[in-house]
């Protein structure tokens, strides 16, 4: 498979802030690709450099087998791009900009574009300056969704929407990743990175410290136990692997290492259990011990020392 | 009273906001001023010279229309009639600008309601912005009795002269106040009330040269400052009309404030289409799409300009019957004709303003950029000089269009005794000569935007600002050639009356192509956004 981007060891800084500080990031063709970081890990600066709108200090970018910022204009007939931060011309109605996008990029389906408009329940005859941060959102998505790009970069799209509309977003780009639509989607919201994407990259202060398919990430951390049982249990104290015992009673809470489930689940059953319930780790808990933990150190870090995120943010 | 709770602390983020453009804007018009009654003091030394050219413009419609009625041949009643009005004019602009940037302006950009949701009264962002405002004037107008004094000019008409331009500042800035609550946009709400501003012009200047229907004058706010008569036995009396009339105004913004919703406005918004037009397909399309409005302004503006002013020219010989101002008026321009030169300065003084337009329309690149609107045009496969191109195109055809339209409507009216066809090929001829001085200050705008992209409102502003003061106030106080060469507008040939020569010309395009060339190389070689 070929890779619609490719970044690697990219390096950017402005001024004495390091924005991005060797950045790698793959994705593949027809894959839905999360991009996941805090704010300032350098996820818009990234996106932007991809744009051609910056250019790189160092490493290397290709996008959909191109030069992001010499061939910028050839290969932006293939992408669509929906900023995070989404600014209008205020004179112009929703319907305008929506039609003028669409041309700049050589066209756009008008079925496509009026079925998404419903979808979105989007009235496009507004001035823009009328639009809430969410119907600003909806135009640039309507523009985007209904281009027919090979390629989606969609920089934190829903961050404007309610959950009803989130939805509807989810249903449009599943609509396109069917009919083998690259996209990138950059975002801190997990439960849609988690509801879309196939892969995931997580940055942090510049530097992807994670990547890969959902279901080998989840190899990196561990389950979530809740049980009740007949009996307290034994022996769950001091085996390895086992993290934030919490014994009340019959009632069992703990976090565990996927290599240690088949022994603790072994002694539970030897106290008898009368419920159980046992999560895989949500993404937000992938998330948390990524940034817990200081950018060299790789191992697990505590749950709960969630550290405050350092870099300043380039809007 | 709590309704303007927070208006102190309001005023204070409102003038280091402004803390350039404020200070920018008054001394400019101070500036005007005192160059004005500098030049106007060498000029006409000694009382005859002044007395001749008092009753010449006493006896002319057409410079009264313009300027308004001298009242006395006091140097300080020259330099009142001279300076007072424009001055006055410049002192309202200022009071519209800053009153909707600090209502409407923070309104429509959301810093409002910010502001609304914390310990700030519902009315302290209008009372803030009126504040500043009215303080900004009286300033301006403290700073002219000043500059009046030291020229040696009597305390009470320096005064006097001072407070007529603060007054019309301080109407204005209740006129502003009332339509921006009108609209939900800023940019109308400026509109709105420089059109208020533009009709007080006009009705005044019909009532000064008609006196058949000087009531006129009364209706008008300029005319009350007018009519103050600064160094001519001052009528104090009328300062209570433009303060009830301010007082008034900001009264009903008050009321109408308390009665509408915070960002809504009290004229309907009219709705958008719902697709674009046809034509609205690549960036030169949305440059114009996005400037119309405010170039056929311009453009109306420029005719109407241009049929008083060539009107006016029938005067031009008792205005300037004065030795000494023959001379001066050779000096700045052409050999033939004194209205010739009457137009040389007319033209030159419209490519300066031309030019203001040329280059607010090329930093509309800036505000594109800084705004993040050209990033969706950037990400579709638009490269950066096409971009760039469409504002451009917009901004270099601007200022053609509206020197060619007042040419032609100067030469409409001023043909009107005869030889209309002649005058309107001529003067039109002599208008499109400036263009390209206005085309320079596109390429210096272009230039500063590619290289110094921090700069760029800043220094464009500056420059124009630098060439336009040295071209009017340089040949008056006889500054050194090497000075005056560095103001383009020094350069345009001095059309009508002189011959022809496309040198000038060609250098001048040749070197606003250079510019905007380094500019455009610069825009594609550095980051973005």
């Amino acid at each position: 498979m070929t890779a619609a981007i490719d970044v690697a060891g990219l390096r950017k800084s402005f001024g004495q802030t390091r924005a991005l500080d060797g950045l790698d990031l793959t994705v593949a063709t027809g894959e839905v690709h999360g991009f996941l970081g805090p704010n300032g890990a350098g996820k818009t600066t990234t996106i932007r450099i991809l744009l051609g709108l910056l250019r790189a200090d160092g490493g290397t970018a290709t996008l959909l087998g191109g030069d992001p910022w010499s061939e910028a204009t050839t290969l932006h007939k293939r992408l669509a791009y929906v900023p995070g931060d989404v600014t209008l011309w205020p004179n112009l109605s929703g319907g305008e900009i929506i039609d003028l996008l669409g041309r700049l990029r050589g066209g756009l389906d008008a079925k496509r574009r009026d079925e998404l408009l419903e979808r979105f329940e989007l009235d496009p005859a507004k001035k823009a300056r009328a639009y809430s941060k969410g119907n600003r959102q909806k135009v640039a998505l309507v523009a985007a969704l209904a281009s027919g790009a090979e390629l989606l970069i969609l920089d934190e799209p829903t961050s404007g929407l309610d959950p009803l509309m989130e939805a509807a977003f989810r249903e449009a780009v599943e609509d396109l990743t069917r009919a083998g639509t690259t996209v990138l989607l950059s975002s801190h919201i997990l439960s849609e990175v988690e509801a879309l994407c196939d892969r995931v990259t997580i940055i942090r202060a510049g530097r992807a410290v994670d990547s890969g398919a959902l279901a080998d990430l989840r190899h990196l951390t561990r389950a979530s136990v809740d049980a009740e049982l007949a009996a307290p249990p034994s022996g769950l104290a001091g085996l390895a692997g086992v993290h934030d015992l919490d014994v009340i009673g019959t009632r069992v809470r703990c976090q565990v290492d996927n290599s240690a489930l088949d022994e603790v689940l072994r002694r539970l059953t030897a106290a008898g259990v009368r419920s159980l319930v046992c999560q895989p780790p949500t993404l937000e808990e992938l998330f948390l011990r990524h940034y817990s933990a200081d950018p060299g150190a790789d191992g697990p870090g505590e749950p709960g020392e969630h550290a405050g995120v350092a870099g300043g943010e380039r809007q | 009273m709590t309704a303007v709770a927070g208006m102190g602390q309001l005023v204070r983020v409102a003038a280091r906001r402004d803390r350039i453009m404020l200070p920018a804007w008054i001394y400019v018009l101070t500036a005007v001023v005192a160059s004005t009654a500098y030049s106007l003091k060498t000029a006409y030394p000694t009382a005859a010279d002044r007395a001749e050219l008092a009753a010449g413009v006493g006896h002319n419609p057409s410079i009264a229309a313009i300027y308004g009625a001298a009242y006395s041949s006091s140097l300080g009643a020259i330099i009142a009639w001279r300076a007072g009005l424009i001055a006055a004019i410049g002192c309202a602009l200022m009071s519209i600008f800053l009153v909707i940037m600090h209502t409407r302006g923070d309104e429509e950009a959301g810093r409002a309601e910010l502001l609304g949701a914390t310990a700030v009264g519902r009315q302290a962002p209008l009372a803030a912005g009126l504040a500043l405002a009215l303080g900004a004037c009286t300033v301006l107008g403290l700073l002219i009795m000043v500059v009046c004094v030291l020229l040696g000019q009597p305390a009470a008409g320096s005064l006097a002269l001072g407070l007529e331009v603060a007054a019309a500042g301080w109407v204005f800035a209740g006129v502003a106040v009332v339509s921006a609550q009108l609209t939900t946009s800023a940019r109308s709400a400026r509109g709105i009330a420089s059109g208020v501003l533009g009709v007080a012009y006009l009705l005044r200047a019909v009532g000064d040269a008609n006196p058949g229907v000087s009531w006129l004058t009364w209706v008008s706010p300029l005319g009350w400052s007018e009519e103050l008569h600064p160094f001519a036995a001052e009528r104090w009396w009328l300062l209570l009309l433009s303060v009830a009339a301010t007082v008034g105004l900001s009264a009903l913004a008050w009321a109408l404030a308390a009665r509408r919703d915070v960002g809504s406005g009290l004229l309907p918004d009219r709705p958008g289409r719902p697709e674009a037009a046809g034509w609205l397909r690549n960036p030169l399309a949305l440059a114009w799409r996005l400037q119309r409005g405010w170039f056929w302004g311009w453009l109306a503006g420029f005719a109407v300009a241009g049929v008083v002013l060539g009107a006016a020219a029938h005067g031009i010989g008792a205005l300037l019957s004065s030795q000494q101002v023959r001379q001066d008026l050779y000096r700045y321009g052409g050999h033939a004709g004194l209205v010739n030169t009457y137009f040389v300065v007319l033209f030159t003084e419209s490519a300066i303003v031309a030019a203001a337009y040329a280059v607010s329309a090329t930093l509309r690149l800036h505000s594109e950029e800084t705004e993040q609107r050209a990033e969706p045009v950037l990400a579709a496969p638009v490269g950066r000089i096409r971009w760039a191109a469409g504002h451009l195109l917009t901004a270099a055809a601007g200022p053609a269009a509206m020197l060619a339209v007042i040419g032609a409507a100067a030469g409409v009216a001023y043909g009107t005794h005869g030889g209309m066809g002649h005058q309107v090929l001529r003067l039109l001829g002599a208008g499109l000569a400036q263009v390209p001085t206005a085309w320079i200050m596109v390429g210096v705008a272009v230039a500063v935007f590619g290289l110094l992209p921090r700069l760029t409102v800043g220094l464009s502003w500056g420059v124009l600002a630098v060439a336009a003061l040295v071209s009017i106030v340089g040949p008056l106080v006889r500054l050194n050639h090497w000075v005056l060469d560095i103001s383009p507008f020094v350069h345009a040939p001095k059309l009508p009356g002189t011959a022809f020569t496309a040198t000038p010309l060609l250098w001048l395009t040749g070197a606003a192509v250079l510019l905007t060339a380094l500019g455009l190389a610069a825009l594609r070689r550095r980051d973005f956004g």
